[in-house]
């Protein structure tokens, strides 16, 4: 059986995370205080994935920029095409936190989200 | 053909234009970096020195003192911060009291006035934050303290008002003798003069030895200098010197005319011309050496730390090298301390001399004062008034030093105006305090785009110093 | 004079909080004023997530938990005037104050709560040796330069600490197509959170090099390399292992530190251990009627806290205002071993809440140690933890019947055993 440390990322306590890893499958999860840690440490060994902030422009706003997220995490080994796609990316104000900027951004499945509001200039 | 071209915008040659600008003369100057002052010019001690260390009958003593009695007024007539504050000598053991007593009668035989020997207890009743190690003082209560950005600021906007021309970012490259006059050759172009000025500080030697058989070397002398927060300012009124003495020429503990704390420099001749870096060395020295005189400096609220290198003249002179080498070709050579002091009466007796060389007559429309909005330095109802006409002085940027909108957008649009972050900290302080322009560097940034154009590349101190790149992909 | 019930220095996340709370707790005349042209403070330029899991139990942006409390703040009509700086505060609570709109005035308030927040330590504090080209940022100017207004501080990046800001800074350079050559730490551990360790260092190949700094940096007008040197255990570079790493960009992440130039003109007493005021367990600073809370009292890890802290901040002011003052008799907390910059600095044992936190850092890293709090000679409290560390901020949820009435002094320290 392998094991594998990791340290969770879900929560800024950063439990020391140990799995037991019985070939493609989790055998066990320990050091997890938490059920989004045993959560985090089965996703994290098969598919990892991250939630992305970026900030994007505006058009007429009254602020230049507004931040964004993926509203949900994408795999980790497509993040840098997430951001190539935010790269083209413009909003039109007014922006509402939550507007969604782009669907299924670099076909991950996840929206592009406004994390913050713009009111036209 | 110009009547004159200055080599150099430091304050030397920003003396000398503005002392120039008094006559009808076709005047320019030029200036290898974006901003007047960039050199010597703005890194160095900051003081206004009484005058009792040049041997007497030295131009650097003869200088000095005019250059120190013609601050008081000039400060008025440009609106300088100044301020006579004083200084002391002190002696850091018994052995160095002959010293005192020699350099007090070196300054009286420069015509110094009102020096005196205090007591280590008097000097300590005048400077409690002193050592109890200090044996004796000598103070000089015509010493005093500038902003040697603003000094060298205000001479050259003055002489921009009346008609001198300043060209930046033009290093002077070649200069040669032509009939009635010197060609000069920059990487911007070519420049005749009927009389050249030489004010190149670092490089004045480069410049003389083009034209002049005696040939000069000037030596890169770097001093490294910390300024501490103004919270520390007040442990000192006055500048306090050691007395040169076994431990070497010993540095400075001195307030800024704007509050700070002071110490420095250090003196290490170097072969770089451009290495104005501090070294880990250079700094430890600096602030051990000055605990000698200061012993509880608050090291811990040190904000920043500089080098300036002095343009120190090789030889055995030990003076500075002033005035017409040859005809029509005249020089500043070999400015180092006192330089600061001196350069007001360098300015004025090298612009009598060219004047007297090219038969000039007095302008009669020569606009003498400068003046600036501090709106910190008004009275309460004063400033209400000032940011209710111009809501851009309530408009606070730079947090530290409460730099508004109004000074900084005045320091773009003034003459010469500022083109750089550190042009704008120059002129009006912001990014100067405590936080050293963590907070308003992206606002300046802004106001320099918004006052320039949105294309305008910002940079720290011109060409070749952007603060941002186009794309973090562009490699 | 404009007269305010109670004014609140800072819009950021502590200030909103602070001024939603004494509303709440029945403060008609609420008056927030913030600097910026926008309320919320740093957290606009904090767009990563992971805020909010304590207080929402959920994972926001920085600017969404911002707009939680903006939002709050404006369902409560709490009046704000942004633009608007501080001058000047007075012990009798007299505000100096000037901004585009409102021009320069003074105001009076019955009750002053501080929350400016804290500054970036710079390289001159560092003392680094070199050359001051352009290209050194501190971590939080970068931060802002690219998330607020869109523009690239370098290339190439070498980051020196590893504090969240640093970390998080790494990871955002790193996606706007960056590279981030190293992060250097002078101490042998990352100040920062563990799991940006891993989300902002480790996910991208970022090297940590612990126990190393900067001891030079090259290139008179634009950064062109950094000299990185490791340190010994006294934090002195060790000659011979300089390392020169070619870059256009240093970052500098060296700690943050309280801005309370307001407090000390108000003559509010400050804790060298925090840099931040002295306060009792109402928050209420040396000065009677000015309170403080958030980064201004003491830098936090977490912005949960904050808010947690701004809230009673908030109650108490809102409670002085009422003037309902009991006799006050309170006693000091105490650092004791391995332990510094416990807040509250002070209490009244006949006066606690329910719960007491206490807050404050361990001063080395150490696995399966315990906390322990003494009232007088006798241990009231005592709790192992797995693992403790300078960067993260210890917590001691203290319940008030631990807290016997007729003690003379608290301690608390942290112990093998």
């Amino acid at each position: 059986m392998k094991q594998v440390e990791l340290t969770c990322i879900c929560c800024p306590m950063g439990c020391n995370l140990r799995v037991e890893l019985d070939g493609g499958s989790i055998a066990s999860v320990t050091g997890n205080t938490c059920k989004r840690g045993d959560a985090y440490a089965r996703q994290e060994c098969i598919a990892p994935v991250r939630v992305i902030t970026a900030s994007v422009p505006v058009v007429g706003g009254k602020l230049a920029r507004v931040s964004v997220k993926t509203a949900a995490p994408v795999p980790k080994n497509r993040i840098f095409d997430v951001m190539d796609a935010i790269r083209l990316i413009s909003a039109q104000a007014p922006v509402r936190i939550g507007d969604v900027l782009c669907e299924n951004i670099a076909n991950t499945g996840a929206n592009l989200v406004a994390t913050r509001s713009a009111e036209r200039n | 053909m110009l009547d004159v071209l200055i080599a150099g915008a430091g304050v030397v040659g920003c003396a000398v234009a503005r002392e120039l600008s008094r006559y009808a003369l076709d005047v320019a100057v030029l200036e290898r970096e974006e901003d007047v002052g960039a050199g010597t010019s703005k890194a160095n001690s900051a003081i206004i020195h009484a005058g009792f260390d040049a041997e007497p009958g030295t131009l650097k003593a003869r200088f000095n003192v005019e250059g120190c009695a013609r601050m008081g007024a000039l400060s008025q007539e440009l609106d300088i911060p100044f301020r006579r504050n004083g200084s002391l000598v002190v002696a850091l053991t018994e052995e160095d009291l002959p010293k005192l007593a020699e350099l007090k009668a070196r300054g009286e035989a420069n015509g110094v006035p009102e020096l005196r020997i205090l007591s280590g207890d008097e000097a300590r009743r005048m400077e409690p934050a002193l050592s109890e190690h200090i044996a004796a003082a000598l103070y000089a209560p015509t010493a005093g303290i500038v902003c040697p950005f603003e000094l060298t600021q205000a001479l050259a906007e003055n002489a921009c008002v009346n008609g001198v021309l300043f060209h930046m970012n033009t290093r002077v490259e070649q200069i040669e003798a032509i009939d009635g006059g010197y060609r000069v050759r920059s990487d911007r172009g070519t420049f005749d003069a009927k009389v050249v000025v030489n004010c190149a500080g670092l490089y004045s030697d480069e410049i003389h030895n083009q034209l002049c058989d005696e040939k000069l070397h000037i030596v890169p002398r770097r001093g490294e200098y910390m300024l501490l927060d103004r919270k520390a300012g007040a442990l000192a009124d006055k500048t306090i010197f050691q007395c040169p003495g076994k431990l070497g020429k010993g540095v400075l503990v001195t307030p800024t005319v704007h509050g700070n704390l002071m110490i420095g420099p250090t003196a290490e001749d170097i072969d770089d011309r451009e290495a104005t870096c501090t070294t880990a060395e250079g700094l430890a020295k600096a602030a051990s050496t000055a605990s000698l005189s200061v012993p509880e400096l608050p090291l811990k609220q040190v904000i920043t730390s500089f080098a300036g290198l002095r343009a120190h003249l090789d030889g055995s002179a030990h003076d500075f090298r002033i005035g017409e080498s040859r005809p029509g070709y005249f020089e500043a050579a070999g400015v180092e301390s006192p330089g600061l002091t001196a350069a007001p009466a360098i300015g004025a007796y090298l612009a009598g001399e060219i004047a007297v060389h090219l038969n000039a007559r007095i302008k009669p429309d020569f606009v003498a004062t400068r003046r600036v909005v501090r709106p910190r330095e008004l009275d309460f109802a004063s400033r209400q008034a000032l940011i209710r006409e111009n809501p851009a002085y309530g408009n606070i940027i730079c947090r530290c030093e409460q730099v508004s909108e109004g000074e900084i957008l005045d320091a773009i649009r003034r003459p010469l105006g500022a083109r750089s972050l550190d042009g704008v900290k120059r002129r009006t302080r912001a990014g100067m305090g405590r936080c050293q322009a963590g907070f308003c560097s992206a606002r300046v940034m802004e106001l320099l785009r918004r006052e320039l154009g949105a294309d305008f590349e910002v940079t720290k101190c011109g060409p070749g110093s952007p603060m941002t790149v186009k794309d973090g992909k562009e490699r | 004079m404009e007269r305010h019930e109670l004014i609140v220095i800072g819009g950021g996340p502590a200030g909103l909080t602070a001024a939603t709370a004494a509303r709440k707790a029945g403060v008609e005349d609420v008056l927030i004023l913030e600097r910026e042209d926008c309320l919320g403070g740093i957290l606009n330029q904090c767009i990563h997530n992971g805020f909010g899991l304590h207080r929402f139990k959920e994972e926001l942006t920085g600017p969404e938990y911002a707009q939680r409390w903006i939002d709050e703040a404006a369902s409560l009509n709490i009046p704000f005037r942004t633009g608007t700086m501080v001058l000047e505060l007075s012990s009798d609570r007299i505000l100096t104050c000037t901004g585009r709109i409102s021009g320069l005035e003074q105001l009076q308030a019955d009750a002053v709560i501080l929350a400016m927040g804290c500054r970036e330590r710079p390289r001159g504090a560092l003392n680094i040796p070199g050359y001051r080209p352009a290209g050194i940022y501190s971590a939080g100017t970068a931060q802002r330069l690219i998330n607020i207004e869109g523009r690239m501080p370098g290339r190439e990046v070498v980051i020196l600490g590893s504090g969240d800001i640093g970390l998080i800074m790494a990871r955002r350079l790193t996606l706007e197509g960056a590279q981030v050559k190293a992060v250097a730490e002078l101490m042998p551990y990352s100040s920062g959170l563990r799991r940006n360790i891993v989300q902002c260092l480790d996910d991208f190949g970022i090297p940590l090099k612990l126990s190393h700094t900067v001891v030079n940096i090259h290139g008179k007008r634009r950064v062109e390399g950094v000299v990185l040197a490791q340190v010994d255990e006294n934090r002195r570079p060790i000659p011979g292992t300089e390392e020169e790493i070619p870059c256009d960009t240093l970052l500098l992440s060296v700690g943050l530190l309280p801005e309370n130039e307001l407090s000390e003109l108000a003559g509010v007493p400050i804790d060298p251990a925090t840099s931040g005021p002295s306060v009792n367990e109402n928050f209420e600073t040396g000065v009677a009627g000015i309170f403080a809370c958030g980064n201004v009292l003491h830098v936090h890890d977490l912005v949960d806290h904050v808010s947690e802290e701004a809230e009673c901040a908030g109650r108490a002011a809102a409670e002085y205002l009422r003037g309902a003052r009991a006799q006050r008799h309170e006693i000091p907390l105490r650092s004791g071993d391995g332990v510094t910059g416990i807040v509250p600095q002070r209490i009244d044992p006949s006066a606690l809440p329910e719960v007491l936190n206490l807050r404050f850092r361990v001063r080395r890293e150490v696995r399966n140690h315990y906390l322990s709090v003494y009232a007088g000679g006798e241990r009231i409290f005592h709790q192992k933890r797995r693992i403790m560390t300078p960067g993260q901020m210890e917590e001691i949820a203290l319940k008030r019947e631990l807290v016997p009435l007729t003690t003379t002094e608290i301690r608390v320290a942290m112990e093998e055993a």
